[in-house]
């Protein structure tokens, strides 16, 4: 047990730093530093998936044989950190860390040859269909049916929460095509086209004011059987092997990190009410150190899970507990970013938040960002199998109740 | 002790109920907030004809002569409706101020007005870094003649977008954060020094900021003596905006309830999971915690001096805090359907967190609650 960098870890780091200081516009960086929810401006997201892709580093958590760096969970993490502090807008992360791991995981190779490419380049952009209005928690329950039509499948449902398929050319859904056992044995996992007849979308305005989820309904859509990855009925199969992959890589803490280091730089610039900064309030400062305590708290958690995964072991239902101590941490730093800024807080400023838009904001800029994350952040306990779900998974499988 | 409404109260509040059920559906009020004025100029008037806008002021001033404990059931009653008109700058924060502060010319030039639903005022007090201290004022004025100079930055004016008339705090003396030397002034929002920045506000409807620049302004009550009375004004408008936000709780915690009980999952109403039927209870806890607050405050407004303002800010904190559980919960258990703009769920929760920003954070008021004896 020890803490010890190695050198070459150093100079992997310095390494990432200098492409990332030479390859990051202006123009990219302004989606990172303006994105209020996990999803950043589509158009920037993509231009520097493109630009990583050319390098290399589009899919540090895949396989290399299939486009992964190769890299190990420290360097992945060295790459995160460095990504965040220079304000690399995320990508989005439904091709690279949804879809994708899937297809590598259950696909077969004809399938892995023609998607995974595709995925990379970001020649096809991806949405996830997965929820229904009557299956949210419940997510078996879903009811699109695909019924067998010779080499087809005939396709109708409604999926919801589908985030960005008004961008997307292909969705991969979960389907039924069996109603008569238990309800996860009946599930399939397909990949559609989004411009195929009886494809519709239509969005849901989010209580931010923006557009970043929809509705699709599926009006017998046709769908070849060579597009199902893994057999039929084996769907909730496939949809688990993505969890257990998304679990094990996702890190909350340096995003936090991250997060609470410009909370302390807003508390330098705010004014206490009594003539001095924020950063001198005991109450508040009170409040950022303790969550910097549980972040790292959380950070070692997930070193723990990071050197368990490296040894080979499966993290498990453990990883549930990253996403709720992640998940609501992020929540609590948005609530202090909130405080921080104060009435600062309150105009809403769509325009000014899209990058490019020239608009300057009312305030200061630091302020512009916050409200927007503290009202999107919130459907971070909500989405990905809400918190309540996450704590009856540790409960039933982890605590054996 | 008796907190049993009044025949007189008990009609007040029925007359709002009824104009809300009636004139108010959440569609209008949805398409009223992000309009250019982001409120009704009819529903104003109405407001003035049904005697509304008259409650809290005395009788030898045109008034209702009602208390704080009226303004409080009719607060409470408009958080159900989540209303956008401007009662809370105009009335209590623009004529209740005048109507301490100002001089008898004053208050019959104004206060009519006001009562008639002819005039908009906004105060404009809080400036950048403030946190809603009105102690701490940067702003300057300087008599010229028989008038003063005014330069200074006001944020966050609430109505500064529609008001004729804005009250502007500004210093004729003393440093940044000192008591003495604050001074109130009437300025036409119309002068060539305003200059007016105004915004929609994230929970709907629409506020401003405001740069004076060698505004003209007519000095109201005696310079440099204000904050006494700003206080008692400001502390009328935490107990208002309080029970608007215990009125917008008791609805969201209610919405909840019913949803829990027809939402459907895994075979069952969600509201028969336990975990979540403990959510809904402590949401209900602390809104009857916070209701009692509200009595407390609007009681102990009626006493005044230092047991009014421990009380005012007491409420105030109980409200941010039961306001952010009470939001947030209800946006968590409403699942997805919680983070639309389609159902009012997440208007009621932007309105109670706006709430807890406005006329002072929990932090504030805490820190003031500590330091009132």
């Amino acid at each position: 047990m020890d803490l010890s960098v190695k050198p070459e870890y150093r100079q992997f780091r310095e390494e990432v730093r200098d492409f990332l200081n030479e390859s990051l516009t202006d123009d990219i960086r302004a989606a990172g530093r303006l994105g209020t929810s996990v999803f950043h401006d589509k158009e920037r997201a993509m231009a520097w998936q493109k630009i990583l892709h050319a390098k290399g580093w589009a899919a540090p958590h895949w396989p290399k044989q299939y486009g992964g760096t190769g890299w190990d969970v420290v360097q992945r993490s060295i790459f995160a950190e460095e990504c965040l502090r220079a304000d690399a807008p995320q990508l989005i992360p439904m091709g690279l860390h949804m879809c994708g791991p899937c297809i590598i995981g259950c696909g077969t190779d004809e399938q892995k040859a023609y998607y995974l490419p595709r995925i990379l380049s970001g020649e096809d952009f991806w949405c996830q269909g997965y929820s229904e209005p009557g299956a949210g928690s419940d997510l078996a329950a879903l009811q699109t049916t695909a019924v067998s039509d010779g080499d087809d499948y005939i396709v109708n449902g409604t999926k919801i929460w589908t985030t960005y398929a008004h961008y997307a050319n292909k969705i991969f859904c979960l389907v039924r095509t069996n109603k008569d056992c238990k309800p996860q044995e009946g599930i399939t996992f397909l990949l559609m086209d989004m411009d195929a007849p009886g494809v519709t979308v239509e969005p849901i305005i989010g209580l931010d004011g923006v557009r970043e989820q929809n509705t699709v309904f599926f009006d017998n859509v046709r769908v070849p059987k060579s597009n199902r990855i893994g057999e039929e009925n084996q769907g909730w199969t496939v949809a688990k092997f993505l969890l257990t992959f998304e679990r094990g890589g996702q890190e909350y803490a340096p995003g936090l990190y991250h997060y609470l280091q410009q909370i302390k730089a807003i508390a330098e610039q705010e004014g206490d009410g009594f003539g001095g900064r924020l950063s001198d309030d005991p109450h508040f400062m009170r409040r950022v150190h303790e969550a910097e305590i549980e972040i790292s708290a959380l950070e070692f958690t997930e070193n723990r899970i990071k050197a368990a995964l490296g040894s080979g072991q499966s993290p498990g239902a453990v990883a549930s507990m990253t996403k709720i101590v992640g998940t609501e941490l992020s929540q609590k730093l948005t609530e202090l970013a909130i405080e921080a800024v104060g009435v600062a807080g309150l105009p809403l400023q769509l325009e000014a938040l899209e990058p490019g838009s020239g608009v300057a904001p009312i305030g200061p800029e630091y302020a512009l960002t916050a409200m927007p994350r503290y009202l999107n952040t919130r459907a971070t306990s909500i989405y990905g199998g809400s918190n309540e779900i996450q704590r009856g998974i540790i409960a039933k499988m982890v605590l054996g109740l | 002790m008796n907190f049993e409404l009044s025949e007189e109260q008990q009609m007040l509040v029925d007359s709002i109920s009824k104009f809300l059920q009636n004139d108010y559906d959440f569609e209008s009020r949805r398409k009223l907030a992000v309009s250019e004025l982001g409120y009704s100029a009819d529903n104003w008037k109405t407001f003035a004809e049904l005697g509304w806008l008259s409650v809290p002021f005395a009788e030898e001033n045109g008034g209702f002569g009602g208390t704080a404990l009226d303004v409080m059931l009719m607060m409470e009653a408009f958080g159900k409706a989540l209303i956008t008109e401007p009662f809370i700058p105009t009335v209590i924060l623009g004529g209740r101020l005048v109507e301490v502060l100002g001089s008898a010319e004053q208050k019959e030039s104004l206060l009519a007005a006001v009562i008639q639903g002819e005039l908009q005022m906004a105060l404009a007090y809080d400036e950048p870094g403030a946190r809603g201290n009105p102690s701490c004022v940067a702003a300057k004025a300087e008599q010229s003649g028989d008038s003063y100079s005014i330069s200074g930055q006001k944020v966050m004016v609430l109505n500064g977008h529609a008001a004729d008339k804005l009250l502007v705090t500004a210093r004729t003396a003393g440093g940044l954060t000192d008591a003495d030397g604050i001074s109130v002034f009437v300025v036409d929002a119309k002068d060539a020094g305003v200059e007016v920045t105004a915004y929609p506000s994230m929970e709907g409807g629409r506020a401003a900021n405001i740069v004076l620049n060698g505004a003209k302004g007519e000095l109201l009550g005696a310079a440099g003596k204000a904050l006494p009375a700003l206080e008692v004004v400001l502390d009328e408008a935490v107990i208002a905006m309080g029970s608007e936000a215990v009125g917008a709780m008791e609805v969201l915690y209610k919405t909840t309830v019913d949803y829990c009980k027809t939402r459907k999952q895994f075979g069952i109403p969600i509201g028969k999971f336990q975990v979540l039927q403990h959510r809904m209870v402590e949401m209900f806890m602390a809104h009857e915690l916070t209701q009692s607050t509200m009595y407390m405050a609007g009681l102990r407004n009626l006493e005044g001096g230092d047991i009014a303002k421990k009380a005012a800010s007491a409420f105030k904190v109980q409200v941010g805090k039961a306001g952010r559980y009470i939001g947030q919960q209800a946006v968590q258990l409403h699942g997805g359907m919680g983070m639309t703009d389609e159902l009012n769920v997440g208007f009621y929760f932007k309105r109670l967190t706006a709430i807890d920003a406005l006329l002072g954070n929990m932090d504030y008021h805490l820190n003031r609650y500590a330091s009132v004896a």
